[in-house]
């Protein structure tokens, strides 16, 4: 496991007993590792192997559906507007990723490369609503959209995720590693402001913004409370909200191979982006966890 | 602050003075030209609505008369009075109770497990962490179908001959069912806080202990643990944030947060008071009660992780 264990000089017997434990010790470990495997991803299987079962075969329990058939994905779309729901989840993450992406990013490097009266209380301040409830902020904001008309329409759903405070935490994090020497180099040479942070900051800081892009539209995609509660009209529901009243009512018609269906295709777009995207998404989330 | 800003701006002024004077103007114009319009965002988006919720927390507010007559403190004590409030609370705090040491053994189980495992360490990382990425809402119905009376977890039940368990139906057993759900989502997050952590744990620490013989329990006891508390801490405070505002479990596993208000909590019963019975002044107080809690939480964890450790 770690070479310099090696070098400690231990008697021979204790060292033959001990590589027989750890061999004993690693297989458990592996054992153990791959339950835990079955124990994330039963459910996940459950879900798609049930998407693939004919209706009437609700009962059976085996996880290789025989037969298996596609059409509930076909039955799916004409019961409810998933289509539409799930373009309206997508628009949505797309819009506010691409805010937050540039609020975020132009925050974060101005409190991370400039000394300025005020920088420590206007990061206080933006830090301190991270730790304000969504929930104390839902009834106020759902108050001001029926007065702004802003009830049940996408603006509404957007606004409150147009900037992000955790983002600006992590552009703050990700920027304070871009060299100042460099920045000077550039306004020496003569770019304003703003095209040093336009042409040299944000084209080096690339990989920053792609994990910021990523945990957006993530958690944009996953939002519940806010859609939930601000959302009336059945074609603008996103996924989450479609999918809730969607349960509710096939349940009790027995509708369970549709919900199974439901959830594998509100679910399988975002695995796919973690699987492909998986090293930024860990990367990203344990520097902003951390720190 | 303000003496290491004018100390740093003596130090910079030395070295390039009539550099620095000449962008000055444009330098502070595009600081706080950036900065302005996310101030104004969360001015209006963030402070504004906390304001105006502590407003409203105060008042009788039916969102169908114009009249919001101040009433004081009659809409907390109203609360109290509350059985359905007070239940919901204590269901709350349960999720906190039990979710925050399930977590944080499952996820330091999970990181210590993978700790050294080199081959395919990637492949467990990544599989433990899917659960954290997937939407609530469609988890919980995947759950809440596998828990069926008939569904597939009481069918291997009955293959072992032993009864059939109401799971979701009872009030005894849904808590814990819904607690070990929210528990199996965030193991994944938690494993990757405690490996990162871990891995700041200097390997010679354990080296010298082995030497001077302490066996892998002791090591973990009086090492590892020791020196993961600030994390442990963080991690605590984290997660009992997040179980503290539980909303889209119940809303997908249980039928109105029962059986019997069961499994409701805090944050479901301000969701009725509001959008079920338009209460608004009845569930911003009540919002107000849960963010006096979280302050408290994030206030404790500051002053805990400020302490200095000795070893």
């Amino acid at each position: 496991m770690n070479p310099n264990t090696e070098s400690i000089r231990l008697p021979d017997d204790r060292r033959l007993s001990r590589s027989y434990a750890n061999q004993a010790w690693l297989i458990l470990r592996y054992l153990l590792l791959f339950v835990g495997v079955a124990v994330t991803l039963f459910p996940f299987l459950w879900m798609a192997a049930s998407s693939f079962k004919e209706p009437k075969n609700l009962f059976d329990l085996s996880l290789i559906p025989s037969p298996a058939t596609w059409n509930n994905y076909g039955d799916l779309f004409v019961k409810a507007p998933f289509g539409r729901w799930f373009a309206n989840t997508a628009g949505v993450a797309v819009v506010s990723t691409v805010s937050v992406l540039v609020f975020d990013t132009i925050v974060g490097y101005v409190l991370a490369k400039f000394a300025f009266p005020g920088r420590t209380i206007v990061f206080i301040f933006i830090i301190s609503t991270l730790m304000v409830p969504t929930e104390m902020l839902i009834i106020p904001w759902y108050l001001l959209a029926s007065k702004l008309g802003l009830s049940d329409t996408y603006a509404g759903l957007l606004l409150p995720g147009l900037i992000s405070a955790f983002g600006i935490f992590l552009m703050r994090q990700f920027m304070e590693s871009l060299p100042s020497e460099l920045l000077d180099a550039a306004r020496i040479d003569g770019l304003n402001e703003w095209r040093v942070f336009s042409s040299i900051a944000v084209p080096i800081m690339k990989p920053a913004l792609a994990t910021l892009a990523i945990l957006s539209f993530i958690s944009s995609w996953n939002q519940f409370i806010w859609p939930f509660i601000v959302l009336q009209t059945e074609s603008k529901y996103t996924l989450p909200v479609g999918m809730v009243y969607f349960s509710s009512e096939m349940k009790d018609n027995s509708g369970w191979i549709l919900i199974m269906t439901a959830a594998t295709v509100s679910v399988l777009p975002l695995i796919s982006i973690f699987l492909i995207f998986q090293k930024r998404i860990i990367q990203g989330i344990a520097l902003s966890g951390m720190k | 602050m303000v003496t290491t800003t004018t100390r740093r701006r003596a130090a910079e002024g030395s070295k390039s003075l009539s550099l620095r004077l000449n962008y000055r103007t444009q330098r502070y114009l595009f600081i706080y030209l950036m900065l302005s319009i996310p101030l104004l965002y969360f001015l209006l988006t963030r402070l504004f609505p906390i304001l105006y919720s502590f407003n409203i927390s105060f008042r009788e507010w039916d969102i169908l008369s114009p009249e919001k007559p101040f009433v004081g403190l009659d809409n907390y004590y109203g609360l109290f009075e509350d059985e359905a409030f007070r239940k919901s609370l204590k269901n709350t705090f349960f999720y906190v109770v039990v979710g925050i040491p399930g977590q944080l053994a499952v996820g330091l189980f999970a990181a210590l497990l993978l700790q050294n495992v080199k081959l395919l360490r990637g492949f467990f990382r990544t599989i433990y962490f899917i659960p954290y990425i997937t939407s609530i809402v469609a988890v919980s119905w995947v759950f809440r179908w596998l828990l069926m009376p008939n569904g597939w977890i009481n069918g291997q039940i009955l293959n072992l001959g032993l009864p059939a368990q109401p799971f979701l139906q009872s009030p005894d057993q849904a808590p814990y069912v819904i607690a070990l759900s929210m528990i199996w989502q965030s193991v994944g997050f938690q494993m990757l806080i405690f490996l990162t952590g871990l891995e700041g744990i200097p390997k010679m620490y354990h080296e010298a202990a082995h030497i001077d013989g302490a066996n892998a329990w002791d090591r973990f006891r009086f090492i590892t643990l020791p020196l993961l508390n600030p994390i442990i801490l963080f991690s605590a405070v984290i997660a009992g944030i997040s179980y503290l505002q539980s909303f889209a479990h119940i809303v997908s596993m249980t039928q109105d947060g029962g059986p019997l208000n069961s499994t409701r909590t805090l944050v479901y019963h301000i969701y009725k008071l509001a959008f079920k019975n338009f209460d608004m002044g009845s569930a911003s107080a009540a919002t107000v009660i849960l963010f006096v809690i979280i302050l408290a939480f994030t206030l404790l964890q500051l002053k805990l992780l400020n302490r200095k450790i000795d070893y």
